[in-house]
């Protein structure tokens, strides 16, 4: 009984020791939080927590995080919405009569991005879309921290294109291809 | 009449003190924690997150109260206040400093262990009157732990005052330093009446009191339901023990209860065995430190420091030690601290027989 209670006080007093020194060590925190560091997993000591909103780790040069659309190198092929594996590409086209003009790779643009929406609610982050696009127009940025106060606001909307201007395309495609029935007629 | 004011200002002046120490505890106690865990525990409310109680005291007093509609109304509402005026009625006769003290009862010790077995009725009828399951097991695990425990705590008082010869707190520190009228010696051998600092606590007076201590200390634990002997609120097995189905108000004096409990044990520990408001600094020749040390202020200082140091201990080991199963808790009790308690109580007799004769 005698050598179980002294016992008992030694692992006590053992373990108060390390709860101790962890106390006492947090007088300094962690500072360098890379994790690329070579000294990174030897520093054991001191306080990890980052405070979030004011301190950030730092994050990988080519970091893969949100998505983004150069939409004026879009050639809207629909090859990224049908890729996605959890279809949180919305694409809606309207065909031009002649090529609207040039990416920056040179390839030729004969669509008009009527929508072009992402639901972030819903992309896994897969990174899928950016392998297919022809023209790279769609990529991975190293943003991670946007939060929104309603759920819509998830959905970001990348086309460029007024209604008016939609409506005028949408004009313009449907009077080309009459033009060309009635030139078939004749 | 100015002296039925007086009562009520003390009394008022008390309890201001034990929600601002209740306060601050709650924070040092998520601090220290959070510094153990290699965390920064709370930091946004107020500049390091001194603020996080306030507003947490704020947000609970905001709450509406829910009472369980199976529960027993009178019990239920009864208990909080009861187990808080319990442990704020044991305060009263705590010596603060030389001559001031709320008030200065000669069965002081007394009054203040049998005030404080009164929690053990008010954590059984919140148990009870909640009507759950959980609170019941909490209430019956809580009182079985207090009634055991109670017998090493007040062993080890008792052979604390068999050395004194009094019950009467403002005595019993009065002996453990500079002020004392009759002999201290450290020891047992070396008269240190003059002397006083640390050498004339009642620990180092008679040597088997540190014993004595340790078991109050480890017991005193056990009487507030604190880790490692927190069975009766064991969040993992039993939601929160008896005040499971507190909220709001209600819930905030539990906790309040709680927290003066500990400083309440605290107290007594350092009262009793620590030297209470006596200097921790002896006199050394012509360098008169405990002299210069020892005074009202000087009281209310040592008496703070030394709970307050105690507290923190109180506050580290819950953060280190994993709870005691029921059967380890009784089998500490019964088996190693109550035998021991015992053999500090004949010890006393003998000491105060033979040795300070």
């Amino acid at each position: 009984m005698f050598r179980k209670s002294l016992k008992a006080f030694v692992t006590a007093w053992k373990g108060l020791g390390i709860t101790l020194g962890h106390l006492f060590g947090a007088r300094k925190s962690r500072n360098s939080l890379n994790i690329r560091d070579e000294d990174y997993f030897d520093k054991q000591e001191g306080i990890t927590t980052v405070q979030y909103p004011r301190e950030k780790m730092p994050i990988p040069e080519v970091a893969r995080y949100q998505l983004d659309v150069e939409i004026d190198d879009c050639i809207v092929c629909d090859l990224c919405a049908k890729a996605c594996p959890v279809d949180c590409i919305t694409i809606e086209a309207i065909k031009s009569p002649e090529p609207i003009g040039k990416t920056s790779d040179g390839s030729v643009k004969r669509l008009y991005p009527a929508k072009f929406d992402i639901d972030m609610g819903k992309c896994m982050y897969c990174g899928l879309c950016t392998v297919v696009c022809p023209t790279e127009c769609i990529v991975m940025t190293d943003n991670y921290d946007r939060s929104f106060q309603s759920l819509t606001a998830l959905t970001y909307e990348f086309s460029n294109m007024s209604d008016a201007e939609v409506q005028q395309r949408r004009k313009e495609w449907t009077s080309f291809q009459a033009e060309k029935e009635a030139a078939k007629k004749k | 009449m100015i002296f039925i004011i007086t009562y009520i200002a003390v009394g008022i002046g008390l309890f201001i003190f034990m929600a601002f120490f209740t306060l601050y505890a709650v924070y040092s106690e998520r601090k220290i924690a959070g510094f153990v865990q290699d965390r920064l525990g709370p930091m946004e409310t107020g500049k390091f997150g001194l603020l996080q109680t306030v507003a947490d005291i704020l947000k609970l007093v905001q709450k509406e109260f829910i009472m369980p509609s199976r529960a027993d109304k009178v019990l239920f509402s009864v208990a909080p206040v009861l187990i808080f005026v319990s442990v704020y009625l044991g305060m009263v006769a705590m010596p603060w400093a030389p001559e001031l003290s709320p008030s200065s009862l000669n069965i002081g010790l007394f009054y203040v262990i049998s005030i404080i077995s009164v929690e053990a009725v008010g954590v059984l009828m919140a148990g009870w009157g909640s009507n759950n399951k959980f609170a019941l097991l909490g209430a019956m695990r809580s009182v079985a732990q207090i009634v055991s425990y109670e017998i090493p705590a007040g062993i080890s008082l008792i052979s604390v005052v068999m050395i004194t010869q009094s019950l009467n707190l403002q005595e019993i520190t009065a002996q453990q330093g500079v002020l004392t009228t009759s002999s201290a010696k450290f020891l047992g051998l070396w008269e240190v009446g003059d002397v006083g600092g640390f050498l004339a606590w009642n620990v180092f007076q008679a040597p088997h009191l540190l014993l004595a201590f340790v078991i109050y200390f480890l017991s005193s634990l056990a009487e507030c339901n604190r880790a490692p002997f927190d069975i009766p609120e064991a969040e993992s097995e039993l939601v929160a023990g008896y005040h499971t189905e507190y909220t709001g108000l209600r819930f905030a004096f539990f906790f309040l209860a709680e927290y003066c409990m500990m400083f309440l044990v605290a107290m007594i520990a350092v009262v009793l065995f620590l030297g209470g408001w006596n200097s921790l600094l002896p006199n050394i020749g012509t360098l008169r430190l405990a002299d210069w040390t020892t005074g009202m202020g000087w009281g209310i200082f040592w008496v703070l420091s030394k709970t307050l140091f105690l507290v923190s201990i109180q506050i580290v080991i819950r953060w280190t030690l994993p709870r005691l199963r029921v059967d380890q808790l009784m089998a500490l009790c019964w088996k190693v601290l109550t035998p021991l308690a015992f053999a500090c109580m004949v010890i006393s007799g003998i000491w105060r027989l033979w040795v300070m004769i």
